[in-house]
């Protein structure tokens, strides 16, 4: 009979709905310190021991904020991927999987650049103004199209952003070989004009400004308005949109438009605010990193302020140790990719939890 | 030893905070058919679901034939020679009855799907069974599979067999069918359990009844010693009327009006054809037919969300007198007419209610269009809400609870009455109470009857027939996609009706 019982199955995983707030918050808090301590032994190995474990952490505190240069740089960084991340935020919602901002936001870039080379005598703020226009309509446009195409022929949209992403890339190259400052150089001559000013002798001012008022937009918007309401039954169930008589291809559209013309502002910033220029790699992989704050924020516009800052912190405090290491860039890049994973994993202990069968039971009758 | 077959002692299971079994000991004889009767969510299947391997107990000991016994999967459950036949099936379409019988097992020798066929050539002489064992599967009947997952289960020796719901799919005379497959099962000396929540048949087939409530195991009775109303006040734990009461339909004038409906779904198969009936005020109309016979269609075409391919839908309007033709309007449209058409879909979350949202958000479903502006107006909704709430006595824990988590009473509650709340001039319930408890169930009569009088044009469709037969004023038979008669509720017999779900009159037979 002893032998019986102990063929019970070790564990087993239960779902459950009932976790406090508090706990949830707390086991989330943890992920963080989980995270930030993997990171710390994935530095150590990397670097195979010629970093002090604890040094690292102030070494990264440093890297990101150590210089007003390097405060700048992550305040920049948290920004692109707090604009790509709200941009893709109402896509998300409506289960539109938008994996298209890296093209969204570059051929917003390439269409800021083409406002400035056709008026490129016009003053400043019109000339701004009208950046920003072609911006936010070129990304919007990408975003309809496969917006278009899943409403009306039920065309794969993963697919579809993914293979937008490589035809912007291609048009992009286009035309900095059009643009090149030197023949067979690949580089495009940097904007002469259709810069963003200092606001507040702030660079970037502009940028955070913007940035912060379209994310407590967009949380009104998702939270407050006819919209939002439509975008989250569309999400949740088309036949439920059907039945009450939304018309579920204009929402698809209507909110694609959106998507991906705040993906397109997020590369008019790009352009104005910070390189000035167009290039292939102009976002770098920000437009994916994206949807990884968007969703560890569970697509609250207001909580991917926090979940962006902490992406780009330990973006840039790795990049500092790892310049410090005489190692790469992708060094960092793992290094991430530790961090999100552990976070990420803590969502299992938010929404499951383990049992173990009857261990106790079975000690005892074994004494 | 003991005449036990299976014993189970102590047996608890859980879903997260949900308790689905507590502590149920009870045991199954051999050569019985035993009824385990209780109503929806009482766990019954949660129960049958730990003897076939598919959940394994929290706390508690499962004895076969005296012996302690672990069942992790349902192949353990086949060593111990216990058999589940699943709500539903589990069969591959495009094999063969010989295929899908010996799909994943392992017999010794060679393999020969010859020397399978012959074997299951024998069983069903043995018990009676009316199967060609090449015939496949998507060419079958809904009987024939069932029947065929019997023999699955047979096959691989199972001595216990479960049947889960199994005549929720089948029609009068199939059931018949059924009953004598079971009765034969029997005289070979297997034990069957049957899951069910119908109480007549369990006055027919079985020798014991075991009861579960709320996942509580009441008792087992001998089926000869009760009645009826025993086991419906042990299933339900107080005194039930199980009465409807029907008044006569009184100012009847015509509603809605359908002429020659048809409709062709997405492989160009006609799903209706040249349907025509009329729903009057103050009447139930209920609609009758086999699941799938053109019934979700037909009430879709009406709400504006299927496309006709010939017909018209003519709306009377009981204040203007104008008629309208709702064909090929959309929702929308129908609304903005001024038509008050109000439907309970078959699919409560996925299309009538949207899981994840709480009660007041989905009550804005039908009215967050109204008022001026960009923003949303919450706080009708959330009155409404309430009022739902204290009127039909929703069970949860607040207005902004996930509907989800309710029980299926208390979603179907929440939609109906959303429903009603807007106060309809016709009323479409498919299915209303389709996994309903008991009490909601009369609940959800009573307001449809309410309905009625109030001057609606109800139209109900339903699945039990002693149902329809109690609560409707007339019938319509639905049959392939066609109208095979009308009747009157209260003339008609079930046999009648269960005759017309699958014959078409040799008219329109003729007609095709």
């Amino acid at each position: 009979m002893k032998n019986k019982t102990a063929k019970e199955p070790l564990m087993r995983i239960a779902k459950r709905t009932d976790m406090p707030v508090k706990q949830s918050v707390i086991i989330r808090a943890a992920a963080v310190v989980i995270a930030l301590l993997a990171c710390g032994v994935t530095i150590v190995a990397i670097t195979g021991g010629k970093v002090d474990f604890l040094s690292i952490y102030s070494e990264m505190f440093e890297g990101a904020f150590g210089t007003a240069r390097r405060i700048k740089i992550t305040v920049r960084d948290t920004c692109a991927l707090l604009c790509l991340a709200v941009a893709l935020a109402p896509a998300f919602k409506m289960r539109f999987w938008n994996i298209g901002a890296e093209g969204q936001a570059l051929i917003g870039a390439l269409a800021s650049c083409i406002a400035v080379k056709l008026f490129p005598n016009m003053p400043v703020a019109p000339l701004l103004l009208i950046m920003f226009f072609f911006s936010v309509l070129a990304g919007a446009l990408w975003g309809i199209i496969p917006g278009y195409f899943k409403a009306s022929l039920g065309a794969n949209e993963t697919l579809f952003t993914l293979m937008m992403n490589y035809v912007a890339i291609q048009l992009v190259k286009y035309f900095v070989v059009l643009w090149e400052k030197q023949k067979g150089s690949g580089v495009m001559s940097t904007l002469t004009t259709g810069m963003l000013p200092k606001l507040f002798g702030v660079d970037y001012g502009w940028s955070i400004v913007i940035i912060l008022i379209l994310t407590v937009l967009s949380y009104i918007y998702m939270k407050y308005t006819k919209h939002g309401y439509e975008i989250a039954v569309v999400g949740e169930s088309e036949n439920t949109a059907r039945y009450i008589g939304i018309n579920v291809k204009k929402v698809i559209i209507r909110t694609m438009a959106i998507s991906g013309g705040l993906c397109g502002l997020a590369g008019f910033l790009l352009v104005s605010g910070t390189h000035h220029l167009v290039k292939a790699d102009l976002v770098g992989g920000n437009g994916f990193t994206a949807i990884i704050v968007a969703w560890l924020a569970h697509l609250n516009p207001i909580v991917m302020t926090l979940t962006s800052f902490f992406v780009a912190f330990l973006d840039v405090g790795t990049a500092k140790i790892a310049s410090a290491c005489n190692l790469n860039d992708f060094a960092s890049d793992v290094v991430v990719g530790v961090a999100l994973f552990v976070i990420l994993s803590s969502e299992f202990f938010v929404n499951y939890k383990v049992i173990f069968n009857r261990r106790k039971k079975a000690i005892k009758e074994g004494e | 030893m003991s005449n036990a077959a299976i014993e189970l002692k102590g047996i608890t299971k859980r879903f997260g905070s949900v308790v689905a079994n507590h502590n149920i000991s009870m045991t199954v004889s051999r050569g019985e058919v035993l009824s385990i009767l209780g109503e929806n969510g009482s766990g019954k299947t949660t129960l049958m679901n730990m003897l076939s391997g598919i959940y394994h107990p929290d706390e508690g000991q499962i004895f076969v034939e005296g012996e302690p016994a672990t069942i992790r999967s349902p192949k353990d459950a086949f060593r111990y020679k216990i058999g589940m036949i699943h709500q539903h099936f589990k069969l591959v379409d495009n094999l063969t009855v010989t295929e899908n019988v010996i799909l994943g097992l392992r017999e010794e020798g060679r393999f020969s799907l010859k020397k399978s066929a012959e074997k299951i050539r024998k069983i069903c002489e043995t018990y009676g069974f009316q199967i060609d064992p090449m015939k496949k599967i998507y060419e079958m009947s809904v009987s024939e599979k069932q029947t065929v997952e019997i023999i699955k289960v047979i096959y691989r020796g199972a001595e216990i067999l479960i049947l889960d719901e199994p005549t929720a799919v089948l029609t009068p005379s199939e059931t018949k069918n059924l009953f004598a497959i079971i009765r034969n099962m029997k005289k070979a000396g297997k034990s069957i359990i049957i899951i069910t929540h119908k109480l007549g048949e369990v006055m027919e087939i079985s020798d014991r009844v075991a009861v579960l409530r709320k996942g509580e195991y009441i008792g087992t009775v001998e089926t000869k010693t009760t009645n009826e109303q025993t086991l419906t006040e042990m299933m339900v734990g107080k005194k039930v009327d199980l009465n409807i009461e029907r008044t006569d339909p009184h100012d009847c004038v015509k509603r809605l009006e359908l002429t020659n409906v048809s409709v062709t779904g997405k492989d160009g198969v006609k799903i209706l054809k040249n349907v025509s009936f009329h729903a009057k005020s103050g009447e139930i109309l209920g609609i009758a037919g086999i699941a799938g016979s053109g019934q979700k269609e037909l009430l879709e075409a009406i709400a504006g969300l299927q496309k006709l391919t010939s017909g018209s839908i003519i709306y009377h309007d009981p204040k203007t007198g104008k008629e309208e033709d709702l064909r090929d309007k959309t929702p929308l449209q129908i609304r903005e007419l001024g038509v008050r058409l109000s439907f309970v879909p078959e699919d409560r979350l996925g299309m009538g209610l949207v899981g994840s949202m709480g009660i007041t958000d989905n009550m804005m479903l039908r009215s967050y269009k109204s008022g001026r502006g960009f923003f949303l107006q919450k706080k009708d909704p959330k009155g409404l809400a309430n009022k739902i709430i204290s009127d039909l006595e929703v069970v949860t824990p607040g207005t902004e609870t996930p509907v989800r988590r309710l029980s299926g009473g208390n979603i179907q509650k929440v939609l109906v009455g959303r429903e009603i709340a807007a106060a309809p001039t016709v009323l479409m319930a498919a299915y209303p109470v389709r996994g309903l408890d008991i009490n909601s169930s009369y609940m959800i009569y009573h307001l449809l009857n309410a309905q009625k009088e109030s001057g609606t044009a109800v139209i109900f469709v339903g699945e039990d027939l002693d149902v329809l037969l109690e609560l409707c004023d007339r019938i319509i038979v639905i049959c392939h996609g066609q109208i095979s008669g009308t009747v009157e509720g209260r003339k008609a017999t079930k046999e009648e009706i269960g005759l017309m779900m699958t014959n078409l009159p040799e008219e329109k037979e003729d007609a095709e």
